[in-house]
């Protein structure tokens, strides 16, 4: 115990780290799961059906398949590089979400902030820093591969993150000039409160930087890979792109860092322009702290009346542990005492949840870009607007400061 | 020994392994790579000594765009190894001790302003701040022409590389 309170910082930290990267990958399987739904329900399919029920155990069996299959290295493939590609991309992909605040700070554990890992003064540099690095494990892995298809694919990642990377950091400056803070915590504590006339608007940056956030969003999909903007690894063209030589979980490492940077990027639209975890209701209206419960038990209602009409044995039993687990949980968010700890997070995770299903819609809706049109959008258009919102930003501040 | 020490010398291990892999390997993507290694063990010394804004810049600038350029460039021209020819040679007897007689020439004037410095400090000399916001008023009140001026290089040469670019197709 005398260790525990002496390194109190170390401990607390480690414990973060552990649970973050539990409660992160989890989510990540559980991403591609939703991605496949929700893809699948545009497409007027079901997606995954069989595997448990509602598919909610296909994740499981794709991570054992990944496991399971043969590990295949290219004979002509720089070794070293090769293997160090998905770890870079993996580990840049997950040290990240070390720097984002899942709640506010005030919820404390041996004087330690519970909701976020690495509090630092400048997280959103680190955080720009940490994802302008991420490019190399896509470059490199293109390039180690020895291959023409993967070096295609590295050198337009490359390419299109540079190009993609200057309009992404630029379109996040008017927020730090309105909020004159690097921190996390700092920006989302300058979003609290409404606006004097309208006193049911919260006083988010999306409003005043409308402009700022749609450049954001569109350079945010560009720098993960995403369809409309996935050049990189256009199957069409180019095979699987950067990583088509690789094989078994170096591939699901890939897979999983493009994902964990999906996340990165939502929460960091919801910190820069959503109020983090700030609750959208102002807080008179105390029956909000009732809300993450009742959700949750409303999603267990219905989880029992599905493990009710269920007909299979196996997916029965899946849906009765979903519901008690809703419920459960459900009812724990209810008690008093844990109530109002659990709303910040609550309301960073609903926003975060929409922008990834933002992010899935645009995959079930737009075509690719071609690799010219591409590179104009992002010079000759996103570049533009992004440092024109800036300056205009600048100029309003100054005069409203005199 | 305490924390800080400790990544400090693992820190100064690896940019010095790295500035030498740098140097001695013979494919140019390993040599890009260890110069980043270089920059990001910089990275983390400075935010040894309390500079965090200049060492998610040197990230962000060297690490995160110039050195990605680099590597974009060796992947577009798909450089092979390194040859060696007879002035690499020449090069390397010349070199060496030129290179040991700047190191410790640097060593020299480091360790001069080094103890400068602890004498001024002990004299109740003021530490330097250096928080964002300091270094911004320090970059815009007095050294503006400074930095307005390598503003205008940076503009000058990047105007310049397009005029080469184009004349050349």
């Amino acid at each position: 115990m005398e260790f525990v309170t002496q390194h109190a910082v170390l401990v607390v930290s480690l414990v973060k780290i552990a649970v973050l990267l539990f409660v992160v990958m989890t989510a990540l399987a559980y991403l591609t799961w939703f991605e496949r739904k929700v893809v699948a329900r545009i497409q007027s399919r079901w997606g995954p059906y069989y595997v448990g029920a509602h598919g909610l155990l296909q994740p499981l069996a794709d991570g054992l398949k990944f496991l399971f299959k043969e590990d295949v290295t290219p004979p002509a493939a720089d070794k070293l590089l090769y293997v160090m590609a998905p770890f870079l991309a993996l580990a840049l992909a997950l040290t990240a979400l070390a720097l984002i605040p899942f709640g506010p700070p005030s919820v404390q554990v041996l004087g330690q902030s519970v909701f976020i890992v690495a509090n630092s003064n400048i997280g959103l540099l680190f955080l720009f820093a940490i994802t302008s690095i991420g490019v190399y494990g896509v470059a490199l892995a293109g390039w180690s591969s020895n291959s023409k298809y993967p070096l295609l694919g590295g050198l337009r990642s490359s390419a299109q993150m540079i190009s993609y990377e200057v309009s992404l950091t630029l379109s996040v400056v008017g927020v730090l000039l309105l909020a004159g803070s690097f921190s996390f915590n700092g920006i989302i504590a300058s979003q609290a409160g409404y606006y004097h006339h309208a006193n049911f608007i919260p006083r988010w940056y999306v409003i005043p930087q409308i402009v700022g956030f749609l450049c954001y969003i569109t350079a945010a999909i560009a720098e993960t890979n995403r369809i409309p903007f996935d050049l990189p690894e256009a199957e069409t063209e180019l095979v699987a792109g950067f990583h088509t030589e690789y094989s078994s979980f170096k591939f699901a490492m890939f897979f999983m860092a493009e994902y964990a940077n999906m996340i990165t990027v939502s929460c960091l639209a919801t910190i820069l322009f959503f109020g983090g975890w700030l609750s959208p209701f102002p807080d008179t209206w105390t029956w909000q702290l009732y809300l993450p419960g009742a959700l949750l038990i409303l999603t267990g209602i219905y989880c029992g009346y599905d493990t009710v009409r269920e007909m299979r044995g196996i997916a029965q039993l899946q849906f009765a542990v979903v519901t008690l687990l809703a419920l459960g949980i459900g009812v724990i968010c209810l008690i008093p005492a844990v109530m109002p700890v659990i709303q910040g997070l609550f309301w960073f995770v609903a926003k975060v949840v929409c922008f990834l299903f933002f992010y899935v819609w645009i995959r079930g809706t737009l075509p690719r870009f071609r690799y010219d049109q591409l590179m104009s959008f992002g010079w000759k258009l996103l570049l533009p607007v992004s440092l024109a919102n800036l300056v205009a930003t600048a100029f309003v501040l100054a005069v409203r400061h005199g | 020994m305490s924390l800080p020490l400790i990544v400090f010398f693992i820190c100064a291990l690896i940019a010095v392994v790295g500035a030498i892999l740098l140097i001695v390997s013979r494919e140019p993507i390993h040599s890009a790579l260890s110069l980043i290694l270089v920059m990001m063990a910089l990275a983390v010394l400075y935010l040894l000594l309390g500079a965090e804004f200049i060492a998610a810049v040197q990230i962000i600038v060297y690490a995160g765009a110039i050195m990605v350029l680099f590597v974009f460039v060796i992947m577009v021209l798909n450089a092979g190894e390194e040859e060696r020819t007879n002035w690499s040679r020449i090069a390397k007897f010349a070199g060496l001790p030129l290179g040991f007689f700047l190191l410790m020439w640097m060593a020299h004037w480091m360790a001069d302003a080094a103890i400068g410095r602890t004498v001024a400090n002990s004299g109740g000399g003021t530490t330097v701040a250096f928080s964002t916001v300091e270094l911004s008023k320090l970059l815009f009140t007095k050294y503006l022409f400074p930095f307005e001026a390598t503003s205008i290089l940076i503009l000058i040469a990047i105007l310049g590389a397009l005029v080469l670019a184009k004349r050349e197709n």
